[in-house]
């Protein structure tokens, strides 16, 4: 009597087994390699119909985003059109064929942009740089910016009185999680200490205040926000020349999702017409000295 | 039927139920439609392998981090526990202090002491603070686990019978003579068990230093997984965790087991 149950729950698993065998290769289908035949507003893939929803993440920090705070963002507002990152998402928009009140943001915290499965955005706007082997995961649409790294450091300390790339070497670094900052400080830099990397912006910010790290590395236009907002007494000693191709921001859209043609084709009008360069011009500060 | 024969068979239908179940499971697993990007994703070889010698380095922070705080951990929370099992009113406001610093460090997320500590102290600016941010997470992680393991130690202190400190009195031993030699190395060796419980949980809260900037394994992890938009570095970091605990929760078992042997063998 006591093999029954052995063998009942042996042909169970096997009946379980067979089933689920029988509901296989339904292979997965994310693949559409052509683009859309037409960028009409009315046969674009969105998620949601009618509307053109564009991730961020929270807080929306100037100059990629301005306005008054407004919940739930922190620091900016996304809606407001200000900043650079949400002018180039309206002027798109508009291009796509949206009315400015038929574009929605959600908070998309930066880890969460890239996970695998269905994207709840069309296209996730976030200073994200084009890498190769981001490219796998993502679909990346065409530069909006070109990037420059540049150097952030307390007025009044030793580095700051650096004039060089050779000089800066033995000092302490640090930069924000999930940035080319990093790489660059490793690849380029490459000072004596090991690099510090923090989660947020905040939390960057606040060791170079307490003078955990000496210098913070980030993208010039951010640069000049922290300085001019965040640490008062900062300064950006300069900014670090291109190495190799230049890095630049893209947004991010599910992999295989046909949106990313018509993204390009209105990003190339938008260049083409010279507004690129007028929204850099009004939002982004443009220079600094280049350190060497 | 022979015992022998019974234990041959039950060994058999262990065998064959454990390859059915892990058959099944892994055949319903691989046949979910998300699976090719699940795979992709947080299995992928060439991830794991590209990134596991820079997390393996990263991760000996860690092992630095757990060394050095669960030394002052387990001073410091016996002091607390032996604090606060003093009676008599005159050091009830030692107890006091105990019960607070215990209640709060219990309370308070270990992330924030590591924020609050980690970026709040060196923002004083005093010239006597130190302001690498390894120590800090260091002194917080010690901060809460002391509050965690001094309640271990209580448990154990008040587990041995009172008769053990009330025999130890009546030889003419003192409090202290009494607590020292007979109660706490009783309460000690029995709370073992959960002591290196704490302290493989102590390894894992070691990630939480890396909020504030120290690379250590997870923020490594973390560094590969952004700049790749890939989640395997994660799994990299898990696989580093696990292989560490897992000799650890073995070592725990035995030595519990040779304890148990001993203490039966003297009943004899």
């Amino acid at each position: 009597m006591r093999r029954a149950p052995a063998i009942f729950l042996f042909a169970l698993l096997s009946l379980l087994a067979a089933g689920c065998g029988g509901s296989s290769n339904k292979a997965s289908d994310t693949t559409s390699t052509a683009a859309a035949a037409s960028c009409d507003k009315g046969s674009l893939n969105l998620v949601n119909a009618g509307q053109l929803t564009v991730g961020t993440d929270n807080p929306a920090f100037p100059p990629w985003f301005g306005g008054a705070e407004k919940a739930p963002w922190k620091v900016s507002n996304p809606y407001s059109g200000q900043g650079y990152e949400s002018a180039v998402a309206y002027a798109v928009a508009t291009k796509l064929g949206f009315a400015k009140s038929e574009v929605k943001w959600i908070v998309v915290p930066f880890n969460t942009s890239f996970a695998p499965g269905a994207k709840k955005f069309d296209f996730d706007i976030n200073q994200i740089s084009y890498k190769p082997a981001r490219a796998t995961a993502v679909d990346f649409s065409d530069s909006y910016y070109n990037v420059n790294q540049s150097l952030v450091v307390v007025k009044g300390t030793p580095i700051a009185s650096a004039t060089s790339i050779a000089a800066v070497k033995p000092y302490k670094f640090g930069a924000q999680l999930g940035t080319t900052s990093y790489d660059y400080i490793i690849n380029n830099i490459k000072p004596s200490k090991k690099p510090a990397v923090f989660d947020t912006n905040d939390a960057a910010v606040a060791a170079l205040k307490n003078k955990q790290i000496d210098g913070l590395v980030v993208d010039l236009p951010t640069a000049f926000y922290i300085t001019a907002v965040q640490v008062p007494k900062g300064k950006i000693l300069g900014q670090f020349p291109t190495v190799g191709t230049p890095e630049h921001f893209g947004m991010i859209f599910e992999k295989g999702n046909s949106l990313v043609g018509c993204v390009n084709d209105a990003l190339t009008k938008l260049r083409t017409d010279g507004t690129l360069e007028s929204l850099q011009a009004k939002w982004l500060q443009a220079d600094a000295p280049v350190l060497k | 039927m022979t015992s022998a024969g019974e234990g041959r068979r039950g060994v058999t239908v262990a065998l064959l139920s454990t390859v059915v179940f892990f058959t099944v499971l892994a055949v319903a697993i691989t046949h979910a439609p998300g699976w090719p990007e699940v795979k992709r994703t947080f299995f992928n070889w060439n991830q794991f392998r590209d990134s596991m010698p820079e997390i393996s380095r990263a991760f000996l922070l860690n092992v630095k981090i757990f060394m050095i705080a669960e030394a002052f951990i387990l001073v410091l929370a016996l002091v607390l526990a032996v604090v606060r099992s003093l009676s008599g009113p005159v050091f009830f406001p030692m107890r006091a202090l105990g019960i607070a610093y215990a209640d709060f460090f219990r309370g308070v997320p270990t992330i924030l002491v590591i924020a609050l500590l980690g970026f709040g102290a060196p923002a004083l600016q005093l010239s006597w603070v130190p302001l690498s941010t390894t120590f800090w997470g260091i002194v917080a992680l010690i901060l809460v686990y002391t509050a965690y393991v001094s309640e271990v130690y209580r448990a154990g202190i008040e587990s041995v019978h009172p008769s053990q400190d009330a025999a130890a009195r009546s030889l003419g031993l003192t409090h202290w003579q009494s607590l020292r030699k007979v109660v706490l190395p009783q309460a000690v060796r029995r709370v073992i068990p959960p002591l290196l419980n704490d302290f493989i949980g102590l390894q894992k809260d070691t990630a939480l230093v890396g909020f504030l900037g120290s690379v250590e394994a997870f923020k490594q992890s973390q560094i590969d997984a952004a700049a790749t938009f890939n989640y395997t570095p994660f799994v990299a970091a898990a696989v580093l965790f696990v292989a560490l605990t897992i000799p650890l929760a073995r070592f725990t078992d035995w030595l519990v087991l040779r304890d148990r042997r001993r203490r039966q063998a003297t009943g004899t």
